[in-house]
């Protein structure tokens, strides 16, 4: 654990991180980004809070059962949103003009709506989910397993 | 002998890697000239509603290469949690 200004910057650092991580991943069809970079983004923030705080302390909030769950929805999800347009084919993106992330946008430069891609959005938001519960479980594993505790279940 | 046997198996091997980029079995250098990427840059907006491009290639038209990538991100963090609950494991029974 680190002195008390770190411990007090981080916190307050964190809650900066976690929202530009969620934008990254919610605006990966109209900005450059996506599930992975955002998801990496989040992960660094955990990176920092478990530098900061010991990964003893981290172990408390961070449930290594709760992050195999949600590494395992996010990849659930993505496997059928891939299977959703398998009547055309694989990965068909069928939600485009539908109600849900619908909107088609002019051909060529625009500003962008964020109610576009189909299901592009969404496999963006399961690959974020996936992609902050392993690395996050693999971090928090290695860090615990470096300082001589074990895996919390 | 066994020098010999790999040696032969070297030059085997590198000679297939040359014969598959010599031009009778491969193409010239960059042609045919790009129809896949004015393709997809002229259509993606239409087809799956995207302004990036790239989002639409990742997880639409290429979206198979990106569940290989998953399916490894999967793989690597199962096998560390397997790893490390394993050592937990013999030193309890140790």
């Amino acid at each position: 654990m680190l002195s008390k200004i770190v411990r007090t910057v981080a916190n307050q650092l964190i809650l900066f991180i976690l929202i530009f991580g969620l934008y990254v991943i919610a605006h990966g069809q109209i900005t450059p980004g996506g599930g992975f970079q955002g998801g990496a983004v989040i992960v660094s923030g955990v990176v920092m809070l478990l530098v900061a705080f010991s990964s003893k302390e981290l172990k408390k909030s961070l449930r290594e059962r709760v992050l195999s769950i949600m590494e395992s929805t996010g990849a659930l999800i993505f496997i059928i949103l891939a299977f959703v347009g398998i009547g055309t084919a694989f990965f068909y993106n069928l939600l485009v003009g539908t109600p849900i992330f619908g909107h088609i946008p002019p051909i060529g430069p625009n500003p962008g709506d964020i109610w576009t891609g189909g299901v592009v959005p969404l496999m963006n938001l399961a690959v974020g989910i996936k992609v902050v519960a392993g690395l996050s479980a693999v971090v928090l594993a290695l860090a615990l397993f470096s300082s001589g505790e074990e895996v919390e279940e | 002998m066994r020098q010999v046997t790999g040696l032969i198996a070297l030059i085997v091997l590198v000679a297939f890697l040359v014969w598959g980029v010599l031009p009778p079995t491969m193409r010239d250098f960059g042609y045919p000239p790009s129809d896949m990427d004015d393709y997809i840059i002229e259509n993606a907006q239409e087809q799956t509603g995207n302004n990036n491009v790239v989002a639409s290639v990742v997880f639409d038209y290429r979206g198979f290469d990106t569940l290989g990538e998953a399916t490894i991100l999967f793989t690597a963090v199962t096998g560390v949690l397997l790893l490390l609950r394993a050592s937990k494991r013999r030193k309890e029974s140790s």
